[in-house]
């Protein structure tokens, strides 16, 4: 009764997988002439040797640990808060929830215009109240203003996870670090935070997939303009816009064997956890 | 009547054989006790004559017939789970009246014995909830109200007691016994707690390892074990196993002696020792006594009202006609 | 927590709390509050904003416009198909592997996850290619078929997680009940899965209305779902904060309120229960 989730599945990763790794051996320019033969590695070559790939790899790294370190740091803040008694906690709980369920064009969009704008943006407003030149946000601090863009957006999923995560901890546990004469910080420090470290270690690795194929807000807000093109981007750019597939292919056989190193570390803990 | 009847009934798992090939018999009406510690193989057996397992190799026989190949819903027994196994989704009308609706009785007949056996489960009021609703103790009764309206040829209970408090144990114990007294029906318990098999069995079936160590009435298993397993086993507390030179005074291995047939004595005795720990529980008092000759302290019981205070000397001395005997392979010396 | 803590610092914590909320729900609120205004207010300060008028035009233009409704119910189509589609493939695997797995089923469920970590541009111009030669680029048909593939694994995990919560008990006391095959499927295995099945389709709802990535590759004018849609405002011409806010706030409603209900199964579904 497997069989056709597992065909399906199955087709799904072989068949474009294969052709991307065909196409990755060609110079195949659809629009200026097709299938031109065979190139063996030039296209790797090519793909890494680019002017552009180099900043790809640093704009990637930044926009994933950006947005890593914010979520994870303000998650945890988050959810050490959202876990005290506090009044219309499932209303604060659903506020806080809430962008992680704005699709991502709509949120790159709003943030662009009604937010990040330097004439009719919020923050251009208030920056005047104040007597400040507005902040050319998007052109002038792309990377800054993506990384907080997308750490709104993923807030909520590392704040869930963790808040998950410190409410299935035994609470007996801090009441025996309290009567060893532990503080508060010592009792973060000692109990709480080691039972998070699993939670924690599944929230960067998750994220870490989803972020190195982050699309939808760049394409909104920048297009890849002004230093924020990732690789994803870059290897979405030489596919559609330059159509040139063979180098894009080569890309995207990098783009697979990158995730796929996250991947590994991720199925390992998923795997441990299946067998408990 | 022999209503249930295994013959050389053996179980393996892969290469691991949990009940080498046994015999029993099980008679009509009969209350039968598994008991032993866990892993003994009790639940497998019960689930052997279930049929929610297949044997190795031998035959169940069930009232005569060969029922070795039949599926368990057609053996006309029903079990009791540990955890109850109620559909959480149906009422507690529902569940009961479940196996009366997947035997293609009609409605009204349904109805009628899901009420009789929810007067005499008192779920009467509790018919329309959930399982989610109900208390430990009801889930269990409404679990046996399932097996019972079924008025199957026997009752299996797979330790039904064990998810309850202390309080309610005893109670339900009650309430099964006062069932089988009522309906008469062949049950066969299985729990690893010998006090559950003591007041609830007319024959107690010890088991260890998959193999039977005795089988017998409870005061039969209490006053003559056959083996030191058994003995150890049965009562509480547990009877004082001795061994060393008393032991082969009496030409013994190991000598075994109940806390009861122990009498105590503040000048004169047999065997000389020291208070422990006393526990005083009203109608009994029992006393820890650390004799230099043996190993272990003893365990003496003596009336609610005595009373010796931690370190004082004292001397004792066993009841002879209630001195156990086993050799030195555990065999009762007779 | 067990014990009574004051209502000085419940109240402290409260206030931080909510204050915390706030902030991070303000992107939403604030495109709520424009997409009640005029244009010419929309561009105003936030106070000129909160004091000017009024008004229910923009959704009207939204609506009458850009076809908004096309759209939305191109979003509902390829979200719900791709969910019941998904859920009939699904079904049918999850179940064997919770109910008879064998040796290889782990190392198939982790293999099926695996493939939910493959990046999508790395696959991009094969699907691409293929969807043309096959005629389905920008159709809904298309998009069904892809946003089911990708939301596959997570389907068939939580349905397996879920199945694998149904105690064998249960289905052993079902057979000595009397219940042959027919009935154990019909009265107590469907019904206590249901609960589990609709969850997960709650979820991959969620997912499958939010995808951006393929989305916005696969489609064009004719089966632009939601995402696509509001990504035409990304080089608008005139005013257009309110209207933007409107169709934002129509595109992010009916999700947002589903996903509030939802946020167990993301935890449980996203994080392929590595977390509890």
């Amino acid at each position: 009764m497997m069989a056709p989730a597992v065909v399906l599945l199955l087709g799904w990763m072989l068949v474009p997988l294969t052709m991307t790794l065909f196409f990755s051996f060609k110079k195949y320019l659809p629009l200026r002439g097709g299938d031109l033969g065979w190139v063996g590695f030039e296209n790797y070559v090519r793909f890494v040797s680019s002017s552009s790939f180099w900043p790809a790899v640093g704009t990637t790294l930044l926009i994933v640990g950006g947005v890593l370190v914010i979520t994870v740091l303000l998650g945890i803040a988050l959810a050490l808060l959202l876990d005290q008694p506090i009044w219309g906690q499932g209303i604060v709980r659903i506020l806080v929830i809430a962008p992680f369920f704005v699709m991502p064009t709509v949120s790159g969009l709003v943030w662009k215009n009604m937010f990040m704008d330097p004439v009719n943006g919020f923050f251009a407003h208030i920056w005047r109240l104040f007597g400040a030149e507005p902040i050319q946000w998007l052109s002038h601090a792309s990377m800054p203003s993506l990384v907080m863009i997308i750490s709104w957006q993923w807030l909520p999923f590392a704040t869930l996870i963790l808040l998950t995560a410190i409410q299935s901890m035994d609470f007996e546990q801090l009441e025996a670090a309290e009567m060893d004469g532990a503080r508060p910080v010592g009792r973060f420090w000692f109990i709480t935070l080691p039972h998070l470290a699993r939670a924690i270690t599944v929230v960067i690795l998750i994220q870490t997939i989803f972020l190195l194929s982050i699309f939808a807000e760049i394409f909104v807000t920048t297009a890849g303009a002004f230093g924020t093109k990732t690789l994803t981007y870059l290897i979405f750019q030489r596919v559609l816009e330059s159509q040139n597939v063979g180098l894009g292919s080569a890309g995207g056989v990098y783009a697979i064997i990158l995730a796929n190193i996250v991947a590994v570390f991720l199925l390992r803990i998923v795997g441990k956890n299946l067998d408990a | 009547m022999k209503q249930i009847q295994l013959t050389q009934v053996s179980k393996r798992f892969g290469d691991v054989e949990v009940i080498p090939p046994l015999d029993l018999e099980i008679e009509d009406g009969e209350f039968v006790v598994f008991v032993g510690p866990s892993g003994c193989g009790k639940s497998t057996l019960l689930r052997l004559i279930a049929g929610l397992e297949d044997v190795t190799s031998g035959a169940v026989i069930i009232n005569g017939e060969d029922a070795t190949g039949i599926p368990p819903a057609r053996r006309s027994l029903a079990m009791v789970f540990q955890s109850y196994a109620l559909y959480p989704h149906m009422s507690v009308r529902k569940n009961i009246a479940f196996p009366l609706r997947m035997a293609g009785l009609d409605k009204a007949e349904q109805n009628r014995r899901v009420e009789d056996a929810a007067n005499v489960l008192n779920l009467t009021e509790y018919l329309d909830r959930r399982p989610g609703q109900l208390s430990g103790g009801q889930r269990q009764r409404v679990a046996i109200g399932r097996a019972i309206v079924r008025e199957p040829t026997a009752f299996l209970f797979d330790e039904p007691l064990s998810n309850l408090d202390a309080a309610l144990r005893v109670g339900m114990r009650l309430e099964i016994s006062e069932l089988h007294k009522r309906l008469a029906t062949t049950m066969i318990y299985v729990t690893h707690d010998q006090v559950e098999a003591m007041t609830m069995a007319d024959k107690i079936v010890v088991l260890q390892l998959g193999v039977i160590e005795q089988i017998g009435s409870p005061l039969e298993l209490y006053r003559n074990p056959q083996n030191i397993f058994v003995a150890g086993f049965i009562g509480s507390p547990r009877m004082n196993l001795l061994e060393g030179s008393e032991a082969a005074a009496h030409n013994a291995h190991t000598i075994g002696i109940r806390p009861e047939h122990i009498s105590i004595s503040t000048d004169k005795g047999d065997w000389e020792g020291v208070v422990g720990v006393t526990e005083h529980l009203g109608s009994d008092t029992f006393f820890h006594v650390s004799c230099p000759a043996f190993a272990n302290p003893l365990t003496v019981r003596a009336g609610g009202d005595v009373d010796l205070s931690y370190g004082t000397k004292i001397f004792l001395t066993p009841d002879k006609a209630h001195l156990h005997r086993f050799d030195d392979k555990g065999l009762r010396l007779t | 927590m067990a014990r009574a803590t004051s209502n000085r610092q419940k109240l402290i914590t409260s206030i931080i709390a909510w204050a915390a909320a706030i902030v991070i729900f303000f992107p939403i609120l604030w495109i709520i509050v424009l997409s009640f205004k005029a244009e010419g207010d929309a561009i105003r300060t936030p106070l000129g904003v909160l004091t000017s008028s009024w008004t229910l035009d923009s959704y009207a233009v939204v609506q009458d416009r850009s076809d908004y409704l096309k759209h939305f119910f191109n979003s509902v189509i390829v979200a719900v198909g791709s969910t019941l589609l998904g859920i009939l493939v699904a079904v049918p695997a999850a179940w064997s592997m919770a109910f008879v797995p064998s040796k290889r089923t782990r190392g198939i469920l982790m293999w099926m996850l695996s493939t939910k970590m493959l990046p999508a541009v790395g696959v991009l111009y094969p699907i691409y290619l293929l969807f043309i030669q096959l005629g389905i680029l920008d159709s809904r048909t298309g998009l069904v078929i892809v946003l089911m593939l990708i939301n596959l694994p997570i389907i068939v995990w939580m349905l397996y997680t879920y199945f694998r919560e149904i105690p064998a008990e249960i289905l052993e006391a079902a057979r000595m009940d009397g219940a042959g095959m027919r009935a154990e499927l019909l009265y107590v295995l469907t019904p206590m899965a249901i609960p589990g099945i609709a969850s997960t389709m709650l979820l991959n709802v969620i997912l499958a209305w939010n995808e951006a990535f393929w989305t916005l590759n696969l489609t064009a004018a004719k089966a632009a779902p939601l995402t696509a849609f509001i990504a035409s405002y990304s080089s608008p011409e005139g005013l257009f904060y309110a209207k933007l806010s409107a169709a934002s706030v129509m595109a992010i409603a009916p999700i947002l309120v589903m996903g509030w209900f939802s946020q167990k199964q993301l935890v449980r579904g996203l994080t392929f229960g590595a977390v509890k």
